[in-house]
């Protein structure tokens, strides 16, 4: 059903967008959190977990407890789950999509007795294999096994089995050969899975056996600390690019302090001199007894020689430790650099984005126009004193001062965008003037005269050439 | 026992001497460019960043040429910083990406720092940094943490990084300042492009040198002509005048008049 057609069903229908990556990782990092059941647990995408909890139902005071829990957990966190327990892989997920909620298969149970009702899809199954065998006259999972029904007679049901095996015979993969996804779910055939594992992020941590209370020694335990942190990660051949700082009071508060880097670095003195501007505002109260480092975003980050801080003191520094520091200090809307952006109001023609982010191809920008060297934010209303006949200012005021305008070229006419904007918006006549002086400014008149979206136009002034 | 020192010794940018013959007076185009200018400017047009933006261009392409002799020229792709006051900002306007030379625009990084202290910190970062060909600041009147120690210490840091620096000062009294070369400039009336009289020609400027090292002082009309700052020529007499959109070009080839075809 199309979306318009169910919003004419029901208008109070509330739509969200699709975002498949971000269910992926958030199911990633469910299954990492599923891992309090059993230690091994795998994704089963879209919306799927498996969990391992082969001997450990007796922590949880048996199995009828641990689906509660895991029910009692997942609603915890607003998600609805429905979940079932079993020998295998293959019969957990045929009762939990299938069967009944919360049911159990113990070992001693026979499965194709319990779970013969359920439809052959609960055997994960390709569409066209489902297509097949619901040509085949096969719906449920207990025809599948003795295919002609009559268990009485071996012979013949070995010979059904035979025909079903011959059709399926060229399928190897388990998801288009429902013999072998039958013997999957009986446990006759292993089915491996694919386990998610956490990866703890780096982190370092100094306990210090006297709480201290100065700046100096605090510099020097994050100094050390920033060392561990570089060794960690040289371990791991990443670079850090987001550091968290937490400091411990003894009377038990935490103070944490981050920072982030343009790119990612493995120096040490580099990351102690960006903490070093950020502490300056910590109370240390009673003293300070811990000190733990971690590093939250890493890149991978090839092994080279290191860069010392002192190379940095003759050579000069490198572009993205110069943009660090800027940006530490200043913040990080203050160290920009202008991109072009496909929009020909000028104020709208450029974007400022980080300095270090990768400038997307654009198109080359048209050479016909002199654009002005600077913009200001917001153009400036000035005052015509005496105007041409045919509307050109020849004196007006900007800033307390009276200019007397000696060339002109325009009008340059740029209109708004009439699929951003309203209707009511006017038109911008640009000029490019120059005045008796020489300065050279780049003005426009907002709308014409007999436009009908108000009344007469003003000037204003919203570039300075050089 | 003799002193040896732990690091190669490198010389200072600023005392390696250039080998060309030093000149009595200033011309565009010179081999041996300042570390450390000054440009004073009011504060209501853009003529101030337009002349630091030229001289760096200037000093920029005698660096090209003199290291594509030695060493490729690689120095093209280094980036250029632009610091501006929250003042400067307000007064003057941030830089536009079209107004910008072509081969700027893809190097240019902008810094807006909301205090003169903040500014002064990023012109000394900038100076520090050997991927950043030049830095050009723009601040607002004499604030206090302009004084004579901090623009020694920019023009020092700039020295030993071999980075140059235009500072350009709107609305300013010039005090005490340790810049090699110090300029008066105000926009001036340019000369009238070859396609329409009645438009604004390409920019030029009346730049008084004040203060100098190492030249006489002096003043110039200098205008940007299509790239190369050169002296403006004296408006009354129009040789060729400059084309900013060049809009003329040789028919290679190919000639307007008409073929008879027997």
């Amino acid at each position: 059903m199309l979306l318009a057609d169910a919003r004419a069903l029901c208008p109070e229908l509330a739509a969200v967008p699709a975002d498949p990556a971000g269910d992926l990782a958030a199911l990633e990092k469910l299954a990492l959190w599923a891992q309090r059941w059993g230690p091994w647990s795998a994704l089963d995408p879209p919306d799927g977990l498996l969990v391992d909890v082969t001997g450990a139902a007796h922590l949880f005071g048996g199995e009828e407890r641990l689906l509660a829990d895991v029910a009692r957990a997942f609603a915890a966190r607003g998600l609805t789950a429905r979940s079932a327990l079993a020998p295998t892989a293959g019969a957990a997920w045929a009762l939990s999509h299938y069967g009944r909620g919360a049911a159990i298969l113990a070992p001693e149970d026979d499965p194709l007795r319990l779970l013969g009702d359920l439809p052959v899809a609960a055997l994960r199954l390709d569409a066209d294999v489902l297509t097949v065998l619901r040509r085949l006259g096969i719906k449920r999972l207990g025809e599948l096994v003795g295919v002609s029904g009559a268990e009485d007679d071996p012979a013949r049901e070995a010979a059904a089995r035979d025909a079903l095996r011959r059709r399926f015979r060229n399928r190897h993969s388990p998801a288009a050969n429902p013999l072998l996804r039958l013997d999957q779910l009986l446990g006759k055939v292993p089915e491996p899975l694919l386990p998610i594992i956490a990866r703890p992020m780096p982190l370092v941590q100094r306990r210090l056996m006297e709480p201290l209370r100065h700046r100096a020694l605090l510099d020097t335990v994050l100094a050390d600390l920033a060392a561990d942190m570089v060794r960690a990660l040289e371990a791991r051949g990443e670079g850090a690019r987001r550091l968290e700082l937490a400091l411990w009071r003894v009377d038990g508060e935490v103070l944490q302090r981050r920072i982030e880097l343009a790119a990612a670095t493995r120096e040490a003195a580099h990351i102690t001199r960006l903490f070093a501007a950020r502490l300056d505002d910590i109370e240390a109260g009673f003293g300070i007894e811990m000190l733990q480092l971690r590093t939250s975003w890493s890149e991978p980050l090839p092994l080279t020689q290191a860069d010392l801080d002192a190379a940095a003191e003759s050579h000069g520094t490198a572009l993205a430790a110069c943009i660090d520091r800027l940006t530490i200090r200043l913040g990080p809307q203050a160290v920009t650099r202008p991109v072009a952006r496909a929009s020909h109001i000028p104020e709208r023609a450029q974007i400022w984005q980080p300095p270090l982010a990768p400038v997307a191809a654009a198109q080359q920008m048209l050479a016909f126009h002199a654009r002005p060297l600077k913009l200001l934010d917001r153009p400036e209303l000035i005052a015509v004193l005496h105007a041409a006949p045919d509307g050109v200012p020849q004196r007006f005021r900007w800033r307390g001062q009276a200019h007397q305008v000696a060339r002109v070229e325009g009008p340059e006419r740029i209109a708004p965008e009439w699929w951003r904007e309203r209707s009511t918006t006017r038109l911008r006549d640009y000029y490019r003037i120059e005045d008796e002086a020489g300065r050279r400014y780049w003005i426009y008149r907002q709308g014409m005269p007999g436009d009908g979206r108000g009344g007469v136009p003003d000037w204003f002034l919203q570039g300075l050439y050089a | 026992m003799p002193f040896t020192p732990s690091a190669p010794f490198r010389p200072s940018p600023a005392r390696v001497l250039s080998r060309a013959v030093p000149e009595p007076r200033w011309r565009p185009g010179l081999p041996a460019q300042p570390f450390h200018s000054e440009i004073f400017a009011p504060a209501d047009e853009a003529g101030g960043a337009g002349l630091a933006l030229a001289l760096a261009r200037d000093a920029l392409a005698v660096a090209v040429a003199g290291a594509g002799e030695g060493a490729g020229a690689g120095e093209d792709a280094r980036q250029v910083l632009w610091v501006q006051d929250r003042a400067a900002i307000r007064l003057g306007g941030r830089p536009c990406l079209a107004g910008l030379p072509p081969d700027l625009r893809h190097r240019l990084i902008h810094v807006a720092a909301s205090t003169p202290e903040d500014a002064l910190f990023a012109l000394e970062e900038g100076l520090k940094c050997r991927d950043i060909a030049c830095v050009i600041g723009e601040i607002v009147g004499n604030p206090r943490a302009l004084s004579f120690t901090a623009s020694r210490r920019l023009s020092l840091t700039a020295e030993r990084h071999g980075v140059r620096l235009w500072l350009v000062r709107l609305d300013a009294a010039p005090d005490l300042s340790s810049a090699r070369m110090r300029w008066q400039a105000r926009a001036a009336p340019s000369a009238a492009p070859r396609w329409n009289p009645a438009a604004p020609g390409t920019a030029t400027w009346h730049a008084e040198l004040f203060r100098a090292r190492t030249h006489a002082p002096g003043q110039w009309s200098l205008s940007d002509d299509a790239g190369t700052l050169r002296f403006a020529s004296d408006p009354d007499i129009q040789t060729a005048a400059p084309d900013p959109v060049r809009l003329a070009r040789p028919t290679v080839g190919r000639s307007l008049a008409a073929r008879v075809h027997a």
